[in-house]
């Protein structure tokens, strides 16, 4: 059986990598007494994917990982073992039982929506919704990516879906997070610095993912709402 | 929310910020106003190495099982952060409550090597605490040292306000019984620590001092009050069936040395190897009962989520009750997919079929410990090991599936000769001739066997029999490196066997550190003073700047480890009694030097004195 946990990771947690987390979870689940599947050979190990890795210092109220379970009782039950089994910093927030033929969580993403909470002050930017605006609205949202090979030319515009200030301290976005076209949302906030030719350090503000959808027949839903 | 003593900024330019926020599972967090005591408990080296040590876990829960205690963990902070932090005058601070190490009652330091000593002033210096105890104020914390090292504490003994000396499971209650009834009593730093010196165990280095005579030696040591112990008596359990254990130890976000649950099964050893530190001042061994042990694996599993158990001893072939709690746990524990990761067993028929059930024979190794190339060799360090037994063991193994076997082997060790370090690369290619003779052709994986040879620098330690040898100089140390490299390559298998050995550098400096005295500290001090820190980690460690600060102080390195001592010198280290006295030490010494060799406690006693403890295998054994 195929199950979908979200969860929340904020505060203190943020400093734990990606890699840390899942031996986290390996080990609360362990806790939790849940029946997970385990592969085979000599050092078995439980069958578990997350949808997206989170960077460390970012917060995130959509988390989501898959694993297998040979049996449970029900997923309030579940639920209710993992919260014992957490730290301050991560929440349970859904127990979802998949489909069997459900796409794992990795091959689902498409989008995921981001606040950007500027940290001690407001963004030093005047007008900061008609400007956001302005930026939405251009043509094309040039990016200078650096990879290993070298600098790359991004166009951003076709991958930001929304893109809204959230009063002077906050920007909302919903942008591409496929494996194919992700983007993050650091990218977005230094295209729109060298737009409005503003400064505006990324340690200044924190990023909180809010949510993260799958394609739905040409909609974007959660991904535990399949 | 949880609060840190670092900056996000901080916290985010470091490597592994899980290093320094707290907040793992099991750790134990208290209300400061609830608690009367606040400990802070410190291994002198980085997160993973020190999160990986039982006895701190040991100490951590009986701590907070105190309702009136809470105890913290603090570990060295890593270069990167090091930097920072003095920088920006930031305190050192407990990973609990993120709070100042310098605002606590207590700083303990478990010392498990030489080569953190400078890690030492590293925590004292960053805790912004004053590295001599004699310039410490009232409101500085009382600075503890515990572990093996406090077993010669004198190159380190002016920066420590009292050691405890010996197992802390017995006396800490008391010592912090005294510590509030002094606080409350109103009485000072001072009148604390001359109560401390009452209680067993405790030794306060700043009431006595040692006298030199002008050839450098201990003449004697004169205290500086009436009522003050003359010898220090280790604590120890006497019933390890029925004390203090870890059931929840705490377990860390990031990947650690040991990322798992540890079962203790005994404490000390039967074997009595005469370069071995640690099997004599553990004596007696002391076995903890199967039941307990299973009921204990069974907990911590299930308090920590751990997927690997191991077990925890100086020689777990020796644990009497081995075969029923190795079946208990393989059948628990691969119901559980955990794995079972065994410590060295002494290789047989039975080991090997316990090995085979919870490892892949296709990817694990045999680890041998002969310590020395020849029987004669072996005989003079007491090692039992007979060449017949390891080729035994080794053919075993090979017609099991296995293919690679490590070797280990002392250099330097008293007695040796040419013949002894040849010894070493025949032994090794002896193996590798009988996975030839064992495995017929078309049963070899990969075709071949993979021997690994590593040898270690052999360096004297206190409560050895070996306190009064002479330890090699560097040149000699690496001449015999090269001897037995070049004795390998002439072997017929040789390119079956690949050679490391461990640096010199840092054996000899281990060596003025282990059988040191307090002269040594002025030159501890001078090298951390000159940028000397982590000395344990090669890429950090400073040979040349050692050499100088000795230089500079006027210490000779020679005087500590080349000299041989004469038969009644008095060590610096004399004043504590491990319950091993001095007179077996020196019998054991002059058996050795005619090459003969001692059975071990479970055969015939000895009477090394540690039967005063009147536990473990004393009481029984013929």
């Amino acid at each position: 059986m195929k199950i979908r946990i979200k969860f929340s990771k904020y505060g203190i947690m943020k400093y734990i990598g990606h890699l840390d987390m899942m031996r986290f979870f390996q080990k609360a689940i362990r806790r939790a007494g849940i029946d997970v599947k385990y592969s085979e050979g000599f050092s078995p190990h439980q069958i578990m994917s997350f949808a997206a890795p989170l960077g460390v210092g970012m917060e995130s109220r959509g988390e989501y990982m898959d694993i297998e379970v040979l049996s449970m009782t029900s997923t309030q039950d579940m639920k209710a073992a993992l919260d014992q089994a957490m730290v301050e910093g991560v929440e349970i927030l859904s127990v979802t039982v998949l489909p069997d033929n459900a796409k794992n969580a990795m091959a689902s993403v498409a989008a995921a929506s981001y606040l950007l909470q500027k940290k001690e002050s407001d963004y030093p930017v005047d007008d900061l919704s008609g400007k956001l605006q302005a930026f939405l609205s251009q043509e094309t949202i040039p990016y200078a990516k650096e990879t290993k090979k070298g600098v790359v030319e991004l166009d951003l515009k076709e991958g930001i879906y929304e893109l809204a200030s959230d009063g002077p301290d906050a920007v909302r976005m919903t942008v591409n997070a496929s494996s194919s076209g992700n983007i993050k949302p650091g990218m977005v906030m230094d295209a729109f610095c060298s737009f409005a030719d503003v400064e505006i350090p990324a340690g200044s503000y924190q990023i909180i993912k809010l949510e993260t959808y799958t394609d739905l027949a040409g909609e974007f839903v959660p991904l535990d709402a399949v | 929310m949880r609060k840190t003593a670092l900056s996000e900024e901080i916290l985010l330019q470091v490597e592994k910020p899980a290093r320094y926020i707290g907040n793992e599972v099991n750790s134990v967090v208290k209300n400061r106003e609830d608690v009367a005591v606040r400990f802070a408990m410190c291994f002198p080296d980085v997160y993973e190495i020190g999160m990986s040590h039982l006895g701190i876990q040991i100490l951590y829960s009986m701590f907070n099982s105190w309702e009136d205690v809470w105890c913290e963990r603090v570990y060295s902070p890593w270069v990167d952060l090091d930097r920072i932090m003095r920088q920006q005058n930031i305190p050192l601070f407990g990973l609990e409550s993120q709070e100042p190490v310098k605002d606590m009652d207590f700083l303990g330091i478990t010392l498990q090597y030489e080569m953190c000593y400078t890690n030492i002033l590293q925590i004292l210096d960053l805790a912004q605490i004053p590295f001599l105890a004699t310039e410490r104020g009232e409101d500085m914390p009382i600075v503890i040292g515990g572990g093996p090292c406090t077993y010669n504490p004198e190159p380190i003994a002016d920066f420590f306000d009292l050691f405890y000396i010996g197992e802390g499971e017995t006396q800490y209650r008391r010592l912090l019984d005294w510590y509030v009834e002094n606080r409350t009593q109103g009485g000072t730093r001072q009148d604390f620590l001359r109560g401390a010196a009452q209680i067993p165990g405790i030794y306060v280095p700043q009431f006595y001092e040692e006298m030199y005579y002008e050839d450098g030696t201990v003449k004697e040591r004169r205290k500086r009050y009436e009522e003050l112990p003359d010898t220090i008596r280790k604590e120890i359990v006497t019933d390890v069936s029925d004390t203090y254990y870890p059931l929840k130890p705490v377990v860390p976000f990031i990947k650690v040395t040991q990322d798992r649950v540890v079962l203790e099964i005994q404490r000390g050893c039967i074997r009595g190897c005469r370069f071995c530190q640690a099997g004599q001042i553990y004596r007696p061994v002391r076995e903890r009962d199967a039941d307990v042990l299973k009921r204990y694996a069974v907990e911590m599993l299930q308090s920590t989520g751990h997927e690997e158990i191991s077990l925890s001893s100086l020689s777990s072939s020796d644990y009497s009750q081995l075969n029923e709690l190795l079946e208990f746990l393989i059948e628990a524990c691969g119901r559980k997919h955990v794995n079972i990761s065994l410590p060295s067993l002494r290789i047989d028929a039975f080991s090997l079929d316990v090995m085979s059930k919870v490892q892949d024979v296709k990817k694990s190794s045999l680890t041998f410990a002969p310590e020395a190339g020849s029987q004669r060799l072996r005989d003079v360090i007491n090692k039992g090991l007979t060449e017949e037994v390891i080729l035994k063991g080794a053919a075993l193994a090979f017609e099991g599936g296995w293919t690679r076997v490590k070797l280990y082997f002392m250099l330097g060790l008293p007695t040796e000769t040419e013949e002894d370090i040849w010894g070493i690369g025949e032994l090794s290619n002896k193996i590798a001739a009988t996975f030839f003779e064992t495995v017929p052709k078309d049963k070899r994986v990969n075709g071949k066997v993979q021997i690994v040879t590593s040898t270690s620098f052999f360096i004297p330690k206190p409560f050895t029999p070996f306190q009064w040898a002479s330890m090699c100089t560097k040149e000699e140390f690496l001449e015999k490196a090269y001897q037995t490299k070049k004795g390998i390559m002439e072997q017929l298998n040789q390119k079956s066997i690949k050679y490391n050995w461990h640096e010199a550098d840092v054996s000899v400096l281990e060596g003025v550190f282990a059988r040191g005295d307090r002269r040594v500290a002025p030159v501890i001090l001078e090298a951390y003073r000159r940028g000397c820190l982590f000395d344990s980690w090669s890429e950090y460690y400073k040979n040349d700047v050692w050499l100088k600060c000795f230089e500079d102080c006027g210490v000779d390195i020679g005087f500590y480890t080349t000299r041989e001592r004469s038969d009644d010198e008095r060590f610096p280290w004399d004043f504590i009694d491990c319950g091993v006295t001095r007179q077996f030490l020196l019998r054991e010494w002059k058996k050795a030097q005619e090459g003969i060799v001692s059975p071990n406690c479970q055969t015939q006693c000895q009477g090394c004195g540690a039967g005063t403890f009147q536990c473990g295998i004393c009481p029984t054994a013929s």
